[in-house]
């Protein structure tokens, strides 16, 4: 192994709501802010700090001047929103990280809330941006609609079947009957899979994420301030982005470039390679993402994504490479990856209870969409 | 189609996208090119994404491309297509580089993917005429 770098900077404390709750309750109308809060709430339990000991707050989804204001944080030494696209989970904690290394903050909290259910998203049909009429005008919208003009191509380049993604699907729902807080807690089977209705064809229904309420939370400080704490220090051993931007939220090349390039810097930083990684959380807005991400991450050979997902003794939580192990953005929660930084850090600690992975030190999340993020968080 | 919602979708007729609209209104697809180094770009924007120029001409184009792929919506996200579910949208890589994405005249059981579109205009909406795409014979 290379001698490596590291960030010296540790991801100490962990909070989400229970999504399987929030969601038995249809008729509730929650507000984004109280489930923010209640995350950050546990967040702060969770590491034994208090409010007070924030100097740093980014928000996603929660408007940082009503979220200050409901916490309490009249003067934080740095504050400010990130957009609300799931891409900002795996962003934000790089600024965190960046914020703790630089100084400009010494204890960053990363605050996410979304009442999605509540407020009857569909993310497709909104105005999303200025060129955006020139899809609408052909009826063309959301990004589900982009990933499913990727994945038509990815499987007439590669040979992919019509099946091609139950695998990945089947292997969510599985880990989401082990996680106590997963939004779904029946089994999914192939024939169910096969028979949902298309939304976006070649997409199902059951290559979407799924819609719901929840919060989640997680603070950020040095790793010598994390070795004070309660809990096993999690390092950010590095992490790496770039964006792809186009017109487009669909990428002509299946983002693999961009992954490729992040892959490159992010295992050089950490001196980490792919058969270094204990288990891997792959952010899955729709599922072709998680093709595209293997294979630009080096996980799996280009074009073959779809035959590695589906070996035996692969993906499962007793495989090689145990992915999306709390059920993702499938069958525990569409938290927009901040949940899968939640899970990656219980895995590290060995928290996750019947899906625990067996010595779990290492876990890779990545994020494959028009800002490529990275990261390799390490048990100390 | 329900023609008042349809309208609501299409983008507003400005200065800076006028010459596009006024190309199909006369059936032909022009596309802004940077007046110093040639490259055309799709939809109109004020700097050439190569050189960062700010001159630009509208250039009557060849009308064709590459089918890079296509998806067929089954979910009603706008009333205006509701009564076209399910519908095919294309993603086309233009022959003078941009890509579209737009409509298909003809059938979904003839599209493969790679292969070679052209243009075809029609009113959307009264005064309104948009570029589809049909497979090139």
């Amino acid at each position: 192994m290379m001698a490596a770098k590291t960030t010296g900077v540790a991801i100490v404390g962990v909070g989400q709501t229970d999504y399987r709750a929030l969601y038995a309750d249809r008729e509730a109308i929650r507000d984004e802010f109280s489930l923010g809060a209640d995350a950050l709430e546990l967040a702060l339990a969770d590491c034994g700090l208090a409010k007070d000991d924030l100097d740093g707050l980014l928000c996603s989804r929660v408007p940082y001047a009503r979220m200050a204001d409901i916490l309490g944080m009249r003067h934080p030494r740095f504050i400010h929103d990130l957009e609300g696209s799931g891409r900002m989970s795996g962003v934000a904690l790089q600024e965190a990280v960046a914020l703790v290394s630089s100084g400009l903050a010494e204890t960053v909290a990363c605050v996410y809330g979304n009442n999605g259910r509540s407020a009857k998203m569909k993310y497709g049909g909104e105005d999303n941006g200025p060129t955006a009429a020139y899809e609408t005008m052909y009826g063309m919208t959301s990004p589900g609609a982009h990933s499913a003009m990727m994945y038509r191509r990815y499987r007439d380049l590669y040979g992919a079947p019509d099946d091609a993604l139950t695998p990945i699907a089947l292997n969510n729902r599985r880990n989401a009957l082990r996680n106590p807080v997963a939004v779904f807690e029946q089994e999914l089977t192939y024939e169910q899979y096969m028979s949902s209705r298309y939304i976006a064809e070649p997409l199902r229904l059951f290559d979407y994420c799924l819609i719901n309420d929840g919060g989640v939370a997680f603070i950020v400080t040095s790793i010598e301030r994390a070795r004070s704490l309660p809990h096993r220090p999690v390092e950010v051993a590095a992490t790496a982005g770039l964006g792809d931007l186009t017109n487009y939220y669909a990428s002509d090349d299946f983002f693999f470039l961009a992954c490729q390039e992040v892959a490159s810097r992010l295992y050089r930083e950490a001196g980490l390679g792919p058969s270094d990684v204990d288990c891997i959380q792959v952010y899955d807005n729709f599922l072709p993402t998680v093709l595209f991400t293997l294979e630009g991450f080096g996980h799996a050979p280009r074009g073959e994504a779809w035959q590695w997902v589906r070996e035996p003794g692969r993906i499962e939580l007793e495989g090689s490479m145990p992915m999306n192990t709390s059920g993702s953005h499938t069958s525990e929660s569409y938290m927009q990856g901040w949940a899968l930084h939640v899970e990656a850090v219980r895995q590290i600690r060995g928290e996750c209870g019947e899906r625990q992975v067996a010595s779990c030190d290492v876990v890779q999340y990545m994020c494959a969409s028009p800002i490529v993020t990275a990261h390799l968080l390490v048990g100390r | 189609m329900a023609e008042h919602s349809l309208a609501a979708l299409l983008p507003p007729v400005n200065e800076q996208n006028r010459p596009y609209w006024e190309g199909c209104a006369a059936g032909e697809l022009r596309l802004q090119r940077c007046e110093e180094c040639g490259t055309f770009r799709y939809p109109d924007s004020p700097r050439c994404p190569r050189c960062l120029s700010p001159r630009s001409t509208w250039q009557s184009t060849s009308g064709r491309g590459e089918l890079w792929s296509w998806i067929v919506l089954h979910q009603r996200y706008f009333d205006a297509f509701a009564d076209q579910l399910p519908y095919p949208v294309l993603w086309i890589r233009l022959d003078e580089g941009p890509f579209m994405m737009t409509g298909l005249v003809g059938e979904v059981s003839g599209l493969r993917i790679g292969q070679r579109m052209e243009v075809v205009f029609e009113q959307a909406v009264p005064g309104r005429t948009v570029p589809n795409f049909r497979v090139a014979p």
